[in-house]
C-alpha cells in the first residue's frame, strides 16, 4: 500500500509537471528537498538526544511499573476475559505504560509478550480473541505524554513555541482512544448476537 | 476551560518532567549521570535512522506539490473539506499516518516546513502526527507474531480510532489556534 502511494505521489507529480510544460521544477524540487530532509535529521538530533537520556532515566527508576500500577483499575475493566493474575495482564500494563511515556523501543517486547500470553488462553486459534482485539485498539490509540520526535521538527523549523501543540496532541489522541474502546464494545456486541 | 488546560499542559509538560524524571531517579539510586549518557546515544542512532524515510517522503511530497498536482487534488475536495473545516493540504498525511511511521513524519515535516510550524497548517500537522499512530504497522506485526491469520474487527476499530483521531486533531487545533 505504502508502495503504491510513494510512486503515485511521484509518478502523478513528474505527469502534472511534463503537461504543463516544466520539467525543471522536478529536477528543483528532488534536489531541494532530498537536502532537507537530511537537513531535518540533523537538527533532530540534539532533542532526540536529550530527550531520550531522560526517558532512559524513567525507565531504570521504574517509572513504568508505577504507571502500571496507576492504570491497573482500567485495564479490569477493559479485558474482563483475562483473569487478573494472568501474565498477560502484567505484560498488557507495561506495554500501554510504556507507549504513554513515548518509550517506543521498550514498549514493543512487552506488546510482543502480551499477544503470546493472550494467544495461550486464546488455546493456539488463528483468530483473533477479544482482549487481543481490544488490547491493539489501545495499543495504536494510546496516549504518549510527549511527542518529542514533532516537537524537534517544529524546533528545527524554527516554531517561536515548539510544545504548544502538547496539549491539542494529547485532547486529539484521548478522543481516539475513548473511541476505539467504545467501537470495540460496538463491534464485539454485534458478533455476539451473530453467533 | 478546554483551552486553559490545554496551554497549562502545552507549557508545563516538559519542563515538569525534565525536573520530576531525573529526581524520581536519583531517589530510586539510579545513577543518573551515566545512564542518562546510555540512553542519549540512543537518540542520535534514532535521528540518523529517519533520514532515508525523510528524503523519501520529503521528495515524493515536494514533486507533487510543486509540480501542481497537489493543487488540482486540494481544489477537487474542497466542497468537502471545506465543510469539515479540513485544509486539504493535510489529506495526505491522513492518509499516510496508519501505513507508515517514517513516511508520515516525512509528509508532516514537509507540512512544518513549507507553511510555517506556527501556521494553522504547521500546528494540525505537528497535532495529527503525534495523536495517532501507525495502525496498519501494528496489527501486522503483533498479529503476525502469534500466527493469528483472522483479525475480526481489528482493523475496523484501528481505523475508525484513527479517523476519530484525525477529526479531534482539526477540531481542537481550530478552537485553539484558529
Amino acid at each position: 500500500m505504502i508502495n503504491l502511494i510513494w510512486l503515485t505521489l511521484i509518478a502523478v507529480g513528474i505527469i502534472v509537471a511534463a503537461i504543463n510544460g516544466q520539467p525543471e521544477i522536478i529536477t528543483d524540487s528532488v534536489l531541494q528537498a532530498a537536502n532537507l530532509g537530511v537537513k531535518y535529521s540533523f537538527d533532530l538530533i540534539g532533542l532526540m538526544t536529550f530527550w531520550l537520556g531522560i526517558m532512559r532515566l524513567g525507565e531504570v527508576a521504574g517509572l513504568v511499573d508505577i504507571l502500571a500500577r496507576l492504570i491497573r483499575p482500567f485495564t479490569r475493566f477493559l479485558f474482563p476475559s483475562v483473569p487478573q493474575d494472568h501474565p498477560a495482564m502484567g505484560a498488557i500494563l507495561l506495554n500501554l505504560s510504556a507507549n504513554i511515556l513515548g518509550l517506543g523501543n521498550a514498549a514493543t517486547p512487552f506488546g510482543l509478550k502480551a499477544m503470546q500470553e493472550l494467544q495461550s488462553i486464546n488455546k493456539g486459534s488463528n483468530e483473533a480473541s477479544d482482549a487481543m482485539i481490544t488490547f491493539l485498539a489501545l495499543n495504536t490509540s494510546c496516549i504518549t505524554l510527549v511527542p518529542a520526535t514533532i516537537i524537534g521538527v517544529r524546533v528545527a523549523a524554527g516554531s517561536a513555541n515548539p510544545t504548544e501543540i502538547v496539549g491539542t496532541t494529547i485532547f486529539a489522541t484521548s478522543v481516539g482512544m475513548i473511541l476505539a474502546v467504545t467501537f470495540d464494545r460496538i463491534f464485539r456486541y454485534f458478533a455476539k448476537k451473530r453467533g | 476551560m478546554l483551552e486553559l488546560i490545554i496551554n497549562v499542559i502545552s507549557k508545563w509538560a516538559i519542563p515538569f518532567l525534565v525536573l520530576f524524571i531525573p529526581l524520581f531517579a536519583y531517589i530510586k539510586g539510579v545513577k543518573v549521570y551515566e545512564v542518562f549518557i546510555e540512553g542519549a546515544e540512543e537518540g542520535f542512532k534514532i535521528a540518523i535512522k529517519l533520514i532515508p524515510y525523510l528524503v523519501a517522503m520529503l521528495v515524493a511530497i515536494s514533486v507533487f506539490r510543486n509540480s501542481g498536482a497537489m493543487a488540482i487534488v486540494v481544489e477537487a475536495l474542497k466542497p468537502v473539506t471545506d465543510l469539515l473545516h479540513i485544509p486539504g493540504e493535510v489529506l495526505p498525511l491522513a492518509i499516510m499516518r496508519p501505513l507508515s511511521g517514517g513516511g508520515a513524519l516525512g509528509i508532516s515535516t514537509e507540512l512544518i516546513n513549507t507553511f510555517g510550524p506556527d501556521s494553522l497548517i504547521g500546528r494540525l500537522a505537528s497535532t495529527m502526527q503525534g495523536s495517532s499512530d501507525t495502525t496498519f504497522f501494528v496489527l501486522t506485526v503483533y498479529f503476525g507474531s502469534v500466527g493469528i491469520t483472522k483479525y475480526r474487527h481489528a482493523l475496523w476499530v484501528g481505523l475508525l480510532a484513527d479517523i476519530s483521531s484525525f477529526i479531534a486533531s482539526v477540531y481542537i487545533v481550530n478552537r485553539m489556534f484558529g
